[in-house]
């Protein structure tokens, strides 16, 4: 099958939102992530990530838990799941307080953003429901919905996401070659799109069987790190 | 593709299960009126440091493994009164098998308000080629205490990593709050990079649970060490996570408090 090949039956929003999906995964939307590096300077700082090999070892590990975690509940919040449900199951994915707290702000920064770009009532019930901020991806899948995307575009959204932020993270901080680094980026996409396939196929399970059906892919280190980054008191990112 | 006119016979895989109750015993101990072992697990009572109202039961192996293919399934549930300690003769050795199928260990336990239970076997060790899906589903009523240690090693001394799969949940009053898994061995993306185990070999956690009386209490990590200290959301429990170079160093990162019921 040719690449560029277009999936049918998971979930796209279609071409018509083409625009909209890069607009929503384009870190210049205000929806505060370029402030995150989602545990890559603490591990800068440990000295586990120093150059391109182990910046991409770091960021296959990543895409295959929190990004799948994340990438599936997104999905299922653009799928239609009771949002306040997929909002405990998030919790529950999180054992770090810092994490938590974490997701929980750029859920708030992010539903900020698309109610003014793509104002919609279920953003409106979402913000009253949960006024310390939802998890970030359960933010992410409604707010694919009200721009009229679909589960594979909030997933692939998520997925993308949960490399870009530290890989972008990893350039300021180690000043490694801006070119070197698209090409880590660009050797993970066929990867970060597996993990957003997987995310829809999993939604579609959560929607018979409920949120415990998501997958729960975590990383010992990346809740370490959550918890030192937290108590540092001079840091570049937020987390 | 051909086929041959007898199917192959069987992998010789095994089913073994345990099952422990423990219930008040009406003079201010713990009784075990449920305590079975079938195939190659067995269970027994035995003297632990627990004091007069703690029962323990140590789980036996009598065979090595589990080997890939078999399944292991061991239940615990303790009533509102008892006080029931679990450990382990020995560490668990996951042994490869012969079709390079999985072996699957289930570990379901179900505490009820007013009872304790101590689960502190010893560690899980996936031997070089093996492969290992754990489950633990943990079943807490408002009011249970716990005290839970799992510790994962990959690869015995000085050998190559197997690999285990491992999902832990607990509820807690029916809640799910806690639902965590890890991919940790050869097979799992980035399992030995930065974001995983960044060349650990041992990983693994404490989880105390303690309502009422503040916060429950596990030591903070040193300094330096891969591990932190996590309250969970929205119940009485925390989670003391670690991963280290081998099962010696994470044990010094997960050290038991005091066992319930001792002076």
């Amino acid at each position: 099958m040719h690449p560029s090949t277009t999936r049918s039956g998971n979930g796209d929003g279609g071409p018509a939102a083409r625009t909209a999906l890069l607009l929503l995964a384009d870190g210049r939307f205000p929806a505060g992530g370029h402030a995150h590096s989602g545990g890559a300077e603490a591990a800068v700082h440990a000295g586990r990530i120093h150059d391109t090999a182990t910046l991409e070892a770091f960021l296959t590990g990543r895409l295959h838990t929190a990004g799948l975690t994340a990438a599936a509940l997104a999905a299922a919040a653009a799928d239609g799941l009771d949002p306040l449900e997929l909002d405990a199951a998030a919790d529950a994915r999180t054992p770090s307080p810092a994490q938590r707290s974490t997701s929980r702000r750029l859920g708030r920064q992010l539903l900020r953003a698309a109610r003014t770009a793509w104002p919609a009532p279920a953003l409106d019930d979402l913000a009253a429901a949960l006024p310390g901020g939802p998890h970030q991806p359960v933010a992410l899948g409604l707010t694919a919905t009200a721009a009229g995307l679909g589960p594979g575009d909030a997933a692939a959204a998520a997925a993308y996401e949960s490399v870009n932020g530290p890989a972008t993270a990893c350039v300021r901080l180690l000043g490694l070659d801006p070119y070197a680094v698209a090409a880590v980026l660009a050797r993970l996409a066929p990867a970060a799109d597996r993990i957003a396939a997987d995310a829809v196929e999993a939604a579609g399970d959560a929607r018979a069987l409920g949120p415990e059906a998501l997958p729960a892919a975590s990383a010992p280190l990346l809740d370490h790190y959550a918890e030192q980054h937290a108590s540092w008191k001079v840091r570049l990112f937020a987390s | 593709m051909t086929r041959t006119a007898a199917p192959a016979p069987p992998p010789s895989a095994v089913r073994a299960a345990v099952r422990i109750t423990a219930a008040p015993d009406g003079r201010g101990g713990t009784a075990l009126p449920v305590l079975a072992g079938s195939g190659p697990l067995a269970v027994r009572r035995t003297r632990g440091p627990g004091g007069p109202r703690t029962a323990q039961a140590t789980l036996v192996g009598a065979m090595a493994g589990p080997l890939g293919g078999d399944r292991l399934r061991i239940e615990a549930e303790v009533r509102a009164g008892a006080a029931l300690r679990v450990t382990s003769a020995a560490a668990t050795v996951a042994l490869p098998g012969r079709g390079g199928e999985a072996a699957h260990c289930a570990v379901v336990l179900r505490v009820e308000a007013g009872a304790v239970l101590e689960w502190l076997p010893e560690p899980v060790v996936a031997a070089a080629g093996s492969r290992l899906l754990a489950d633990t589903r943990i079943d807490l009523a408002p009011g249970a205490r716990l005290l839970l240690r799992e510790e994962h090693v990959l690869g015995r001394y000085g050998e190559e990593p197997g690999r285990i799969t491992s999902r832990l949940t607990v509820r807690h009053g029916g809640r799910t709050v806690l639902d965590q898994r890890t991919d940790l061995g050869p097979g799992a993306p980035g399992w030995d990079g930065p974001a995983v185990l960044a060349g650990h070999r041992a990983c693994g956690h404490l989880l105390h649970a303690a309502p009422g009386d503040g916060p429950p209490v596990l030591p903070a990590p040193p300094d330096g060490a891969d591990a932190a200290l996590l309250p969970l959301p929205g119940c009485p429990a925390v989670l003391l996570t670690a991963a280290a170079p081998d099962a010696l160093a994470l044990r010094r990162l997960l050290p038991a408090p005091a066992p319930a019921g001792s002076p």
